[in-house]
């Protein structure tokens, strides 16, 4: 049915966003003026412009110049970025809520500043994260029937041709009812794992409430 | 040879002058009382000295080492230093026994079985070995700050800097922290402690120092500085403190 492509581009997106949006929360946070600005631009930047503007611009743009981009490629690429915009700014909002008593500790015992960073500080911060994260984890799984846009033969672009014949006017409404079940159920696997990973990493007192 | 020394230290914080040229030395083994109304630089000093807070002039020695110069591995110097937090300042994420051993495996880098031995028995010297799986969020204050001590004894400091360690604390479990301070103190440690318990100066400080307006006001051994201060002020502030949060441990 087209689902697996979903799924794959899902994986490739998220994931893409999430080392992107990582270090543009930790350049955002920790980094000198000009470089965090810079990530606040590109930030505001990604999440500025309309998700298909970003598909075509990652598609056709490359084209112009005669770089020939899969359409998986160009929507990993386009959703992914953009995702990592989002997601920046969940672990931006979950590294500044970490009290500063914590960095102080972890350098007067003599750690480097990248050694607080990743033993101290982002332990705490990605448990935070991860309510807002599963909040942008189904948005972005239903961001993939988007990348239909630019030709990607998912589960959308196959609903999408078989409604498209007007003999197949009777399966309209059951082939979208279908495509929505899904999505239903891919976002409520994911939630599910996303809660099972919330309850093993609970910590007392760094408890985070959906 | 004075283990630590502070030469001519100046703060300011915008146009708020903190330290106006303090001078101190501490010797091996000492317990110095850093005491003074609230706002005169005594946290500010104990921060410069490992240089969590950068002075503006001065500059800290630890035996033969210019902590102040430019060229000091500042990680290295802090990790002979221990601080002991108002507010404990525990690693939220990590348990007891994690939180005296992170600085074990990360600083020292001591292998995991040395590392946990070794904190194990600093979280038995504060008598918290049986909480060495408990949460920050799971202990008492009092607890949270006796691990938060176990934390820096376990690198195995020259001297440790307490800034007000019992300030946070209900009054009930301030005696626990104390008790922990005054064994420190009787088995040598070197320590600079701000506080306001008069109790703990008087019996175990072997000089106090009264800081006022970012200066040292006055300075000398507890018995000189409670029956007969040079300064006027030192008394009347030693009267009001004793008043407020009493003699006792």
């Amino acid at each position: 049915m087209g689902l697996l492509v979903n799924v794959e581009l899902l994986l490739g997106l998220i994931a893409l966003g999430f080392v992107v949006g990582l270090v543009m929360a930790l350049v955002e946070v920790y980094a000198p003026r000009p470089l965090a600005f810079g990530a606040t631009v590109y930030s505001w930047f990604l999440r500025g412009v309309p998700e298909l503007v970003l598909l075509f611009l990652f598609f056709f743009g490359p084209e112009q110049f005669g770089i020939r981009v899969s359409a998986f490629l160009a929507a990993v690429l386009a959703l992914g970025l953009r995702s990592s915009a989002y997601q920046a700014q969940i672990f931006r909002g979950a590294l500044q809520s970490i009290p500063h008593g914590q960095m102080l500790a972890a350098r007067a015992l003599g750690m480097s500043r990248l050694q607080a960073i990743s033993h101290v500080i982002l332990p705490q911060a990605l448990r935070l994260s991860l309510a807002g994260w599963s909040n942008e984890f189904s948005s972005v799984l239903k961001d993939t029937s988007l990348a239909s846009a630019i030709g990607l033969v998912e589960v959308m672009r196959r609903a999408g041709r078989i409604t498209k014949d007007p003999r197949n006017l009777p399966l309209f409404l059951p082939t979208l009812f279908l495509v929505a079940c899904m999505f239903l159920v891919l976002t409520y696997a994911g939630n599910a794992m996303i809660g099972l990973a919330e309850k093993r990493l609970r910590v007392p007192g760094l408890e985070m409430r959906r | 040879m004075a283990l630590l020394r502070v030469e001519e230290l100046y703060k300011r914080y915008g146009r708020e002058e903190v330290l106006r040229g303090v001078s101190l030395s501490v010797a091996r083994g000492e317990t110095k009382v850093l005491i003074g109304p609230s706002g005169t630089g005594k946290s500010t000093l104990l921060r410069c000295i490992n240089r969590l807070t950068e002075p503006d002039r001065g500059q800290v020695w630890l035996e033969d080492a210019e902590i102040t110069s430019p060229n000091t591995d500042l990680n290295r110097v802090r990790a002979k230093i221990g601080f002991v937090f108002q507010d404990f300042n525990l690693f939220t994420h990590l348990t007891a026994l994690d939180n005296v051993r992170l600085g074990l495996l990360r600083v020292r880098g001591l292998g995991r079985k040395e590392a946990t031995e070794r904190a194990m028995s600093e979280l038995a010297r504060v008598g918290l070995a049986e909480k060495a799986n408990s949460y920050p969020a799971q202990l008492s204050g009092g607890q949270q700050q006796r691990v938060s001590i176990a934390r820096a004894l376990a690198m195995d400091p020259q001297l440790i800097l307490f800034d007000e360690p019992t300030s946070a604390l209900d009054p009930e479990l301030i005696g626990e922290v104390l008790g922990v301070m005054v064994q420190l103190a009787k088995e040598g440690m070197t320590m600079i402690v701000v506080t306001h318990e008069m109790g703990f100066a008087r019996s175990v400080a072997d000089e106090i120092v009264f800081m006022e307006h970012g200066v040292i006001a006055e300075k000398g051994p507890p018995e000189q500085m409670f029956r007969s201060p040079k300064v006027p002020r030192t008394g009347e502030f030693l009267r009001k403190i004793s008043e407020l949060y009493g003699e006792s441990k």
